[in-house]
């Protein structure tokens, strides 16, 4: 369900590190049960931008509002309401399944009862039955993606933000992956997605391009299609990818 | 060969982007040596005693003077009653205390006896012992002088000599244990931490699967710190001869020769205990927790070989360290050549060869 | 507070779950409780003696005697030229040289006057200075064992003479080893206190939990006592270990306070972790924290006054050992262990330590930050 609720807000957002400028004068909005797709080739800024969107950086200049909540002033807020997957998997290898739900889940406050509930409820859906005791660094990296997503909506937050969350999984897991983030927004948590994969574009309601610190482009895949008359969102990225300054 | 250089450079780009950890490891040697050259030692100075005079005579005067003068003690004035001697005592105010008896000059001089007690602090045993020897012998001097005129018959004149020390420099003997001790902990430490960086981060597995044998990627993570520690001996030394003012009496090539082969043994030990484990923590464990105490205790650094129980004193055969520190005493301080000091050289071979050996087999076996 | 049950509860999982680095913990302070204090030692007892004998006479043969059965001296070897000695003290087989010039008794009784020399291995000064001290006494009493032979008695006394008595104070049997044992023990728990929480902090940056965690709403505080907690009970079971070492091996008991002393080295060690958790934050990699760590260990274990007197430190040395945490540690356990120390007597080192103890943790709290 999309609503007309605005759940992020940015005003030219931007981040400087020094003379470089990784982020520059950023705005656009997220609706509330939207899956947006943040694209754009490495380098380009995605990251750096997520990570002031979810609090752990701090803007060089710009206003942005998650889930009502200032950045600059109610960063603690913002992160009551929010979830994230990060690009690097960061659960804790020599912890167990069931022990890193736990932690996730207790930290965001929990009780011991919806732990239970919600954990076992988890560990069905993944069918990690045999696992749930079981060291998260023992399981194949498909798994732990779809372990490190679930744990990131278990407290249901207003939104969650997924860092490049597909890379490196075979086809059927992103299907399956895919299939959690739609189910996801289906239950309104809006979905904040960054990813360099393409064909992923077309599962978003709107995207962004970000290219050089910028946004080139704002829409939806099917409006971006018609508008640079492309085939496909990879002709269209190609297309505003190509002028780039900046890339591995 | 080529490739060889490849990972060298790499493993080089690694550590000259790593500041800080650069900083420590050329920086931390030559602050151990300026605190250990000049801030350890056994040497007394200004420590601080207490006087109770039940005399407060002109001869006690004299000695008391003489006490002062000296730099070894400082007279905390403070103190003059037995029961704050008792209490300072406790409090660490003070570590030795002086008391002369009643009517001193005139038992001394009527009598030709009289009494002095030495009160020391025995927590330390050996500073206690020293305390009162320096003391002593201030009291033995003012004896001395008492006597001058009468001249005693068949007396033994006895020469002193310090032979390559004269003037007892605390430096002479703990730079060289300070070499030893340094360059074992920070080469072993090293090695092992570097090695079980890349095992750590699953990359060893890449370079394993590279063209590369084994040994020789082993060798490449192990070279660059190699070339290091010899910068750091260079720093040691030169320090050790500009300010620290100890000379190098023997060869210089020499030195340099049997620091390059204790070197090959830390590094190699670095390896083993890389061998041993997967985790960082472990490694740097082992090799501060584990090594440290036992270095510094063990190799003759702090406390003399000869002494100890027979089971240490076989345990500390197999400290690197003590053989190390013997050589280099020979070679700097005593001006030894080669004939002097192979029996070590051949002990520290030895070690090398035998830690590689074990270091091979647990890798074969692992993979 | 349900977040910090929540992540003590992760800490203390992660630790039991790694048992090699658990037995490390605490078998290696243990085992090297047992065996380094035995070899720490100051009495100079085996000096290797090198004689050169040029006079062969009853005199020197006596002399040589009183040197050997003083316990002081052991005999390497008797030659006759000074050079032969000197190869012996280069080939470190011997530390001492007693040269006893050919006319040595007939000069004595004829001539009243004699000439001796000795020569020290002085890279030690302070064993040469123990040594040359120890062979001072010997000849004085060799001396005067002749006086008596060849003087009558009542002579003698005519010089003046002052007497000293020695007292050793709180350790009257010089067992060196209620010296040693309490600092090898306060080494020891700062090292396994100080190298857990420096790394600790510093992996989880390296392996990214740390940004999943600061992304969720954890406060800071929560977060470093999170870290503290679990280590700080790690570091008491290792010093309670220690104790029970100390007591039942080398039968060390305080003679002070048993229970002040726990406190005390609570709170030390509520300031050592912090220290660890307050370097930690500077260091990016575990291997940089490692550096780190070594850097300041070194440090304070050598300035700690374990291996020597801080009394004995020029003044800028004296001063670094004012903020010097461990000093204060070994200091207190030695005082609490052979002087029976009492709380008033400890005052300032608590408050000391107190103050380190909020220092170091405040400044770990102010330099950890979630947003960069």
């Amino acid at each position: 369900m999309i609503s007309n609720e605005i759940v992020i807000k940015t005003d030219k957002l931007t981040k400087r590190f020094g003379d470089f400028i990784a982020v520059s004068e950023i705005s656009f909005e997220v609706y509330k049960g939207e899956i947006f797709g943040f694209l754009g080739a490495n380098g380009a800024g995605k990251t750096t931008a997520m990570k002031m969107l979810i609090g752990i950086s701090k803007p060089s200049s710009g206003k942005a509002q998650i889930a009502g909540y200032d950045v600059y002033k109610q960063t603690e807020l913002v992160k009551k309401n929010i979830g994230y997957m990060s690009q690097k998997f960061s659960l804790y290898e020599d912890l167990t399944v069931k022990e890193n739900i736990q932690l996730f889940g207790g930290i965001y406050g929990l009780s011991d009862s919806e732990l239970e509930s919600k954990g076992n409820q988890l560990i069905t859906k993944l069918n990690l039955q045999n696992e749930a005791d079981k060291l998260v660094g023992s399981l194949p990296l498909g798994w732990k993606q779809k372990l490190s997503f679930s744990i990131a909506i278990l407290h249901s937050p207003k939104i969650v933000f997924l860092d490049e969350p597909t890379g490196g999984v075979d086809p059927i897991t992103r299907r399956q992956f895919w299939d959690m983030i739609y189910e996801a927004s289906d239950n309104g948590i809006t979905v904040f997605v960054t990813t360099h994969y393409m064909d992923e574009a077309e599962y978003c309601r709107r995207v962004s391009i970000m290219v050089d610190g910028v946004i080139k482009a704002l829409d939806s895949p099917k409006n971006l299609k018609e508008q640079y008359k492309a085939e496909s969102m990879e002709e269209v990225f190609l297309m505003l990818a190509r002028k780039a300054q900046r890339g591995e | 060969m080529k490739q060889l250089l490849t990972f060298i450079k790499k493993e080089f780009r690694h550590i000259l982007r790593d500041t800080r950890s650069l900083l420590v490891l050329l920086g931390l040697p030559i602050v151990q040596l300026l605190i250990f050259g000049f801030a350890i030692t056994n040497e007394v100075r200004n420590t601080s005693i207490a006087i109770l005079d039940n005399s407060k005579d002109e001869v006690t005067q004299n000695i008391i003077t003489k006490i002062e003068s000296s730099q070894y003690f400082d007279i905390d004035r403070t103190i003059s009653t037995s029961d704050q001697i008792e209490k300072a005592f406790k409090t660490g105010k003070i570590k030795v205390a002086i008391v002369f008896q009643q009517n001193f000059q005139e038992e001394l001089l009527h009598l030709n006896k009289a009494q002095v007690q030495i009160l020391a602090d025995a927590t330390d045993p050996n500073q206690a012992t020293t305390l009162t020897n320096y003391l002593s012998s201030i009291l033995m001097d003012y004896q001395t002088e008492l006597n001058q005129q009468n001249k005693l018959p068949f007396t033994i004149n006895t020469e002193m000599r310090m032979l390559y020390n004269p003037q007892l420099k605390g430096a002479y003997t703990s730079v060289p244990g300070v070499m030893g001790m340094i360059l074992l902990l920070i080469s072993t430490m090293m090695t092992s931490i570097a090695i079980v960086k890349e095992k750590e981060f699953g990359t060893m597995e890449i370079l394993l699967v590279s063209p590369m044998k084994p040994w020789l990627v082993v060798l490449s993570k192990v070279i660059p710190y190699f070339i290091i520690s010899m910068i750091n001996v260079a720093s040691i030394l030169i320090l050790s001869v500009l300010v620290l003012e100890l000379p190098i009496q023997g060869s210089l090539l020499l030195l340099i020769g049997i620091t390059t082969l204790y070197l090959l043994c830390a590094l190699s030990l670095g390896i083993l205990i890389s061998t041993v484990t997967n985790s960082q923590l472990a490694a740097m464990l082992i090799s501060l927790l584990g090594l440290m105490l036992p270095v510094v205790m063990l190799s003759g650094y702090a406390f003399p070989i000869a002494n100890m129980p027979t089971v240490l004193q076989i345990i500390s055969n197999i400290v690197p360290a003590k053989w190390y520190i013997i050589m280099v005493k020979g070679v700097m301080i005593k001006g030894v050549g080669i004939a002097g000091i192979w029996k070590e050289s051949l002990v520290i071979l030895g070690m090398t060869f035998f830690f590689l050996l074990v270091s091979v087999k647990r890798f074969k076996v692992r993979l | 507070m349900r977040i910090l049950y929540f992540l003590l509860r992760k800490e203390f999982l992660q630790i039991f779950r790694n048992k090699l680095i658990l037995r490390m913990i605490f078998i290696m302070p243990v085992l090297q409780l047992i065996i380094l204090p035995n070899a720490a030692n100051y009495e100079v007892k085996n000096i290797t003696l090198s004689v050169v004998d040029h006079d062969h006479s009853e005199y020197s043969k006596k002399l040589i005697n009183k040197f050997t059965s003083s316990g002081y001296f052991k005999l390497a070897n008797i030659s006759d030229s000074y050079e032969k000695a000197l190869e012996i003290v280069e080939k470190d087989v011997a530390d001492l040289i007693v040269e006893i010039p050919s006319g040595f008794e007939r000069d004595l009784i004829r001539e009243n006057e004699t000439k001796l020399m000795i020569a020290a291995n002085a890279i030690s000064g302070q064993t040469a200075g123990l040594a040359v001290s120890y062979s001072n006494s010997i000849v004085r009493e060799f001396n005067n064992e002749v006086r008596v032979e060849w003087i009558q008695l009542p002579r003698i006394n005519q010089q003046p003479t002052i007497e000293i008595t020695n007292s050793n104070w709180f350790n009257p049997r010089m067992n060196y080893k209620y010296f040693i044992v309490p600092g090898v023990l306060a080494l020891l728990v700062t090292l396994v206190g100080y190298i857990l929480t420096s790394l600790n902090i510093v992996k989880e940056k390296e392996s990214g939990t740390i940004e999943q965690l600061n992304v969720t709403p954890i406060k800071k505080y929560q977060f470093i006592l999170g870290k503290l907690i679990p280590f700080w009970i790690l570091g008491l079971v290792v010093l309670s270990l220690g104790f029970l070492v100390s007591f039942i091996i080398y039968g060390i008991f305080p003679e002070g306070s048993f229970l002040l002393g726990y406190l005390f080295a609570a709170i030390y060690l509520i300031a050592i972790l912090g220290f660890g958790l307050f370097t930690s934050t500077f260091a990016e990699t575990q291997q940089q924290a490692m550096f780190i760590a070594y850097f300041f260990m070194m440090i304070f274990v050598l300035l700690g006054g374990l291996f020597a007197p801080i009394e004995n430190m020029p003044d800028w040395a004296r001063y670094l050992t004012y903020i010097n945490p461990v000093s204060y540690l070994i200091e207190v356990m030695r005082m609490l262990v052979l002087k029976g120390s009492g709380f008033w007597d400890l005052l300032n080192h608590f408050i000391v330590v107190i103050v380190f103890a909020v220092v170091f943790n405040g400044l770990a709290i102010l330099n950890y930050k979630k947003t960069t």
